[in-house]
């Protein structure tokens, strides 16, 4: 938490003001019970009707500059906080847009998401509360303790007393408490994935009609949260008539001792009910400091969360100095001896790559999931950085290109076809945003999307995501493919990006990015061995290494493991026409 | 548990406190799961009673009975005796609320536990149909945070409800009954204290409103970003993005300031208006005091007594607010209850049962569905499959295969024609009995959280350890399953993360072999599976196939070659059908397809 606080240092003053202001506040609340007793003993015992108007104006009066005391601080409190949470958020976020891929894997998008939205909201109300009424509770309850004292030394020492008691009751129950609700919260997520199993697999279950099953399943594990809810929100109702109950005792003891000390005349009847009332509220707010100082405590974890995301160091920056070559053309890529591991003590992906591809070629890569074809082409445009050994764009490393221009030339299409809520349009122009209608169009019937784009109600304009329409996986793919043939890459990668899309409609896509980016590079991943027939150079991949390499009908003569890839798909008809 | 189809679909809801749309109804069947209750709601209810005159009583003894009758006269003894009754009081008053409390919780966590289960196991009764309109996102958040919401509320506002009301209308009467003047004196706080509330709360909700409209619209643009932010960086977009977030960042921060500023600003206000009251009080006491209209214990009441008269006032407001964001919840959660479950869309209810061995012949006649009317996805549909033929389904996404495969197991039900099995129409059957004879597995291999042995068992939870093996055995899984750590009994994942895409279908394969179905319907995978494995899943799914009638959405050329029949599928129309060889003689659309895919390499 600490750390973060230097977001509030630009608003320092403004931090500053809301605790005076507030001090203001108090102050003028202190004042009135002791003004109450004045009028009680001044007034009211002496007949003196002028002094009790008189006093009586004065509390207005000072209720009145209180309140623009609690309004100022308020406001001032509310412009550090959002200030701190909104700078606290950008700084979050463009931290992230600097992070590697390597480590966007480190941090779940989920759990990046909750840090950017509620951590951020969590601190930010933290600060606010801390602001007012962190500041207001220990000041009401000191301030309530002097005037205590003031009255009267003999019966402070009453609330002297009670307030260590007060205390350690209070941390006594949270400490029970606090274990409590971290097994609550454990059930509720029992809960929760059931619930979202359930959700998932609703047509596996409904197959399978284990409905009964799955009830049985989740009548147990919303019985076992409810038990634990109930014993732990039974502890928390503990507190409250605790509490009071020490409080009203500590009230019963002033009554009884002031009782005794007004007899003797030692101490005013007015200055008794001032007493009696400054008690209250030193009580009352120790209360509210504990209760603060809880959520305090889970501001904590918040505040952990997002240090952890600013202390990331993003791993891959650009190089000082840049080399930039031509970035309309991209003439050859060479892979040296190129090994990679996602971690330094991880086992390598890569093991020792290398291969040479020229401009027009198309290259395929097939092999098992896990053999390493996706972790190949992410090196090309640096989503990661090689462990050993180089990756060379037109004998310049990649490492010494700039990173910007070296990704610009580079289309990648995803093996996850994610697109943006938007326009089409805006979706398939993303990497160009200033692409004209006919490029764009042009880019989609080359993906073989224009077809559908046009049978939506809104062509190009419609809408998709939160509040726009759903498309089938097949139409997200040749989207993001029309997006990457927008840029007119010279470098192309499909990362198994043809996955839901139909056989013919495959077909129809490879032959038109034949046609369009003859003179590109393509690098190709794909499942099915219909997608690769026609590559230049097919690589075939095990275990992080190229096992053989050639064309389809080198592979098909010399190549067992092709020869089982097209067996298994095409059926036994390899001896007869291989 | 797959990708969101689209970044920032499952948005969390960050809507301002809704109003519920029929809120009346939905209190009352609120009630009625409270009612189940009853025992426990009396005891809160007595016990609310009770601590509210507690609480009414003690200013009254603190001050008037203290001060008047012991203090001022100097009666020792007679305080002595006040404050041990004070003390006995004290400790019963704590004691009662503890006990509501208490009570109360069970009362409200049984409640919800109700709802819960109700929800949930009606969620099991509902149409497929229902889960292709509502995301799974959507009913995520009814089934947790509506819920949790109605939980809270249930478990505070409704005890703090009925004792703001009973302290507000108790602590008017003890007042009148003090001091007529002194009450009017309090009372004349109470429509500035009205005024001023509505004056912010006006603002307050205006500028909410605004906050949250920001904040939804950051959230959403970060979760998307976020999500896409692989995307973000393949096309260079960072300092796009950065841009555009600052841009929102900023408007939140604006809206937010003034939200948070007039919201707090209610604070100071009350404090004020409890100052003035008490100033008031001071002021008007001593002078009633000095027309001996008053004495000093009922001046000293009557503080405490103004402070507990507001309070009420600002808690049946808050309560309010709460209360209202509850029902809203309540209502979306009984919304989804009130959903037609899926026994009751057919009227016809004479149900009939498939024996245990069926041969497995299946006829579909002239049928035609659609998903929305007027928008037919099936137009005629006729099929014949002869016990243990293998069926391939062939043709462009989108042409209605998987809603072919749908109809059969009855997760929609057909608009016209017939489907039957053995003769029997589908629709007379026991939906679950027709399920329980057909096997499926789908594409996309979903498995449960749980061990290797609890997935598999999934097809007959009465199974042995033994059948599970062999099952698993024929579907080639036993090998891969024994190298695990802990063989059968190792824990899986829901996301799958620890098995491969391969290894998942296995299970599936093995989980349908178990099930032992007659009828089978295969959704086949291709993408995203090693070839190694690929091997073994088609020699699993052989296994499967083996004598059973068999529906294959067919990817690899090879099942389609050995299918017995063929049937190619366009817009919703079987355009082909017969045997590969026949259909290539045929030079139709078939004949097209494998031309373009197949024949560059035969």
């Amino acid at each position: 938490m600490i750390p973060l606080l230097k977001y509030l240092k630009p608003y320092r003053t403004a931090a500053l003001l809301a605790p005076l202001l507030m001090l203001v506040e108090v102050l003028m609340d202190l004042m009135q019970p002791k003004l109450v007793a004045s009028i009680v003993d001044q007034g009211i015992m002496t007949g003196d009707l002028g002094h009790i108007q008189r006093t009586g104006l004065l509390m207005i009066g000072l209720a009145l500059i209180g309140m623009l005391g609690g309004i100022g601080c308020t406001i001032y409190a509310s412009i550090a906080s959002q200030h701190f949470g909104a700078d606290i958020r950008a700084d979050l976020f463009q931290h992230i847009q600097c992070f590697s891929f390597h480590n966007l894997d480190r941090f779940s998008s989920g759990s990046l998401i909750t840090r950017l939205t509620n951590d951020v909201v969590q601190l930010q109300n933290l600060v606010l509360m801390a602001l007012r009424m962190l500041v207001r509770s220990p000041l009401l309850s000191i301030g309530s303790l002097i005037m205590a004292f003031t009255i009267s030394f003999k019966l402070a020492i009453i609330l002297l007393i009670a307030m260590p008691i007060l205390l350690v009751t209070l941390i006594f129950i949270m400490r029970k408490a606090f274990p409590i609700f971290g097994r609550v919260q454990a059930e509720l997520d029992r809960v929760n994935t059931v619930t979202q199993e359930n959700l998932a697999g609703i047509r596996v279950i409904k197959a399978f009609v284990r409905a009964i099953h799955e009830n049985k399943r989740y009548d147990a594990v919303n019985q076992d949260y409810t038990n634990i809810a109930i014993k732990a929100n039974r502890m928390v109702a503990l507190i409250g008539p605790i509490m009071m109950l020490i409080m009203d005792i500590c009230i019963v003891a002033v009554l009884w001792f002031g009782g005794g000390l007004t007899k003797t005349g030692a101490l005013p009847v007015g200055d008794l009910i001032a007493f009696i009332n400054y008690a209250t509220q030193v009580l009352m707010s120790l209360m509210m400091v504990s209760m603060t100082l809880m959520s305090v405590s889970r501001a904590t974890a918040s505040a952990e969360r997002i240090n952890e995301v600013l202390h990331t160091e993003p791993d891959i920056t650009a190089p000082a100095q840049t080399v930039t070559p031509d970035p309309q053309q991209v003439g050859r890529l060479e892979f040296r001896d190129v090994s990679f591991a996602y971690d330094g003590d991880s086992p390598a992906v890569l093991d020792q790559i290398s291969f040479v591809a020229t401009a027009g070629q198309t290259i395929a890569i097939l092999g098992a999931t896990g053999a390493g074809k996706s972790s190949l082409v992410h090196l090309i445009p640096r989503m990661y950085d090689v462990t050993n050994g180089a990756v060379l764009v037109d004998d310049v490393n990649v490492r010494q290109w700039d990173l910007d221009q070296l990704r610009s030339s580079i289309g990648i299409v995803l093996q996850q076809a994610l697109l943006f809520s938007g326009s089409i349009r805006d979706n398939i122009r993303y990497g160009r945003p200033n692409a004209s209608q006919e490029e764009v169009e042009s880019a989609a019937r080359a993906a073989q999307a224009h077809e559908f784009i046009e049978k939506l109600p809104e062509g190009y304009d419609t809408l998709l995501g939160q509040r726009g329409v759903n498309l089938s996986g097949g139409q997200k793919q040749r989207l993001s493919i029309a997006r990457a043939l927008l840029i007119q890459p010279p470098l192309l990668i499909m990362d198994d990006s043809t996955s839901a899309v139909d056989l013919r409609t495959e077909a129809l896509i490879q032959k038109a990015l034949e046609e369009r980016l003859s003179a590109s590079m393509r690098f190709i991943i794909a499942q099915r061995i219909t997608s690769v027939l026609d590559a230049d150079l097919i690589l075939i991949m095990e275990d992080g290494q190229i096992i053989d390499r050639g064309d389809h009908a080198y592979l098909i003569k010399n190549s067992q493991a092709y020869q089982e890839i097209y067996r298994s798909q095409l059926g036994q008809e390899v001896e007869s026409h291989g | 548990m797959g990708n969101p189809m689209m970044p920032g679909r499952a948005g969390r809801s960050n809507s301002a406190p809704v109003k519920a749309k029929n809120a009346k109804s939905t209190v009352r069947r609120l009630w009625d799961y409270l009612r189940q209750q009853r025992k426990g709601l009396i005891l809160v209810f007595i016990l609310t009673l009770l601590g509210t005159a507690f609480n009414l009583i003690t200013p009254y003894l603190l001050g008037t009975i203290a001060f008047d009758r012991y203090i001022l006269p100097g009666n020792y003894a007679g305080l002595a005796m006040l404050c041990i009754w004070l003390l006995i009081l004290y400790v019963v008053a704590s004691l009662t609320s503890w006990i509501q409390a208490y009570v109360m919780t069970a009362v409200s966590q049984q409640t919800v536990f109700q709802i819960r289960r109700d929800l949930f196991k009606h969620l099991h009764d509902l149409p497929l149909r229902f889960f292709d309109t509502h995301s799974s996102g959507d009913l995520m958040s009814r089934s947790t945070n509506d819920i949790e919401n109605v939980t809270t509320t249930l478990n505070q506002s409704v005890v703090q409800i009925m004792t703001s009301a009973l302290t507000l209308v108790g602590t008017l009467i003890i007042m009148v009954w003090l001091n007529i003047w002194l009450t009017l004196v309090t009372l004349i706080t109470v429509p500035i204290m009205f005024w001023l509330t509505r004056i912010i709360t006006k603002r307050t909700r205006r500028y909410f409103g605004a906050q949250q409209t920001e904040l939804g619209g950051l959230n959403g643009y970060i979760e998307e970003t976020i999500s896409g932010q692989k995307v973000v960086k393949a096309y260079v977009q960072e300092a796009r993005s950065l841009t555009e977030f600052k841009e929102i960042n900023h408007r939140l921060l604006h809206a937010s300031i003034r939200a948070q500023s007039w919201s707090g600003n209610m604070g100071p206000v009350m404090n004020l208006v409890n100052n003035i009251s008490y100033a008031l009080i001071a002021l008007s006491g001593g002078w009633l005091f000095l027309q001996g209209m008053t004495s000093v214990g009922v001046i000293v009441s009557f503080l405490s007594y103004s402070k507990q008269f507001s309070r009420p006032i600002n808690e049946l407001a808050n309560q309010f607010n709460l209360l209202q964001s509850a029902i809203a919840g309540a209502e979306r959660v009984f919304e989804v209850l009130d959903e037609r479950p899926e026994s009751t869309e057919d009227e016809k209810t004479a149900v009939h049962q498939l024996p245990a061995n069926v041969h497995g012949e299946v006829i579909f006649d002239h049928v035609q569905f659609s998903y929305k009317a007027g928008s037919p996805i099936l137009r005629d549909v006729s099929l014949t499959a002869k016990p243990g033929q293998t069926i391939a389904l062939v043709g462009p996404t989108g042409a209605g295969k998987t809603t072919i495969i749908n109809l059969l197991t009855r997760f929609y039900e057909i608009d016209s024609g017939t489907i039957t099995i053995d003769g029997e129409d589908i629709r007379l059957l026991d939906k679950e009995n027709l399920r329980s004879r057909i096997g499926i597995v789908l594409q996309d291999a979903y498995l449960f959280s749980g061990t290797v042995r609890d997935n598999i068992r999934y097809g007959r939870l009465e199974a042995t350890d033994q059948e599970i093996e062999e099952a698993a055995k024929l579907a080639n899984a036993h090998s891969f399953i024994h190298k695990l750590p802990e063989g059968y009994d190792s824990p899986l994942s829901a996301d799958g993360s620890n098995l491969s895409q391969g290894q998942r279908q296995l299970l599936t394969i093995a989980r349908a072999i178990l099930a032992n179905p007659s009828v089978l319907i295969l959704d086949e995978a291709t993408s995203s599976v090693d070839t190694r494995t690929e091997m073994h899943i088609q020699t699993a799914m052989k296994q499967l196939m083996h004598g059973r009638t068999s529906f294959v959405i067919a990817h690899r050329l090879s099942t389609i070659r050995e299918a017995d029949q063929i049937l190619v599928i366009q817009s919703g129309e079987v355009v082909e059908r017969g045997t590969h060889d026949e259909l290539l003689q045929a030079g139709g659309f078939y004949h097209d397809l494998y031309q373009s895919q197949f024949n560059r390499v035969v």
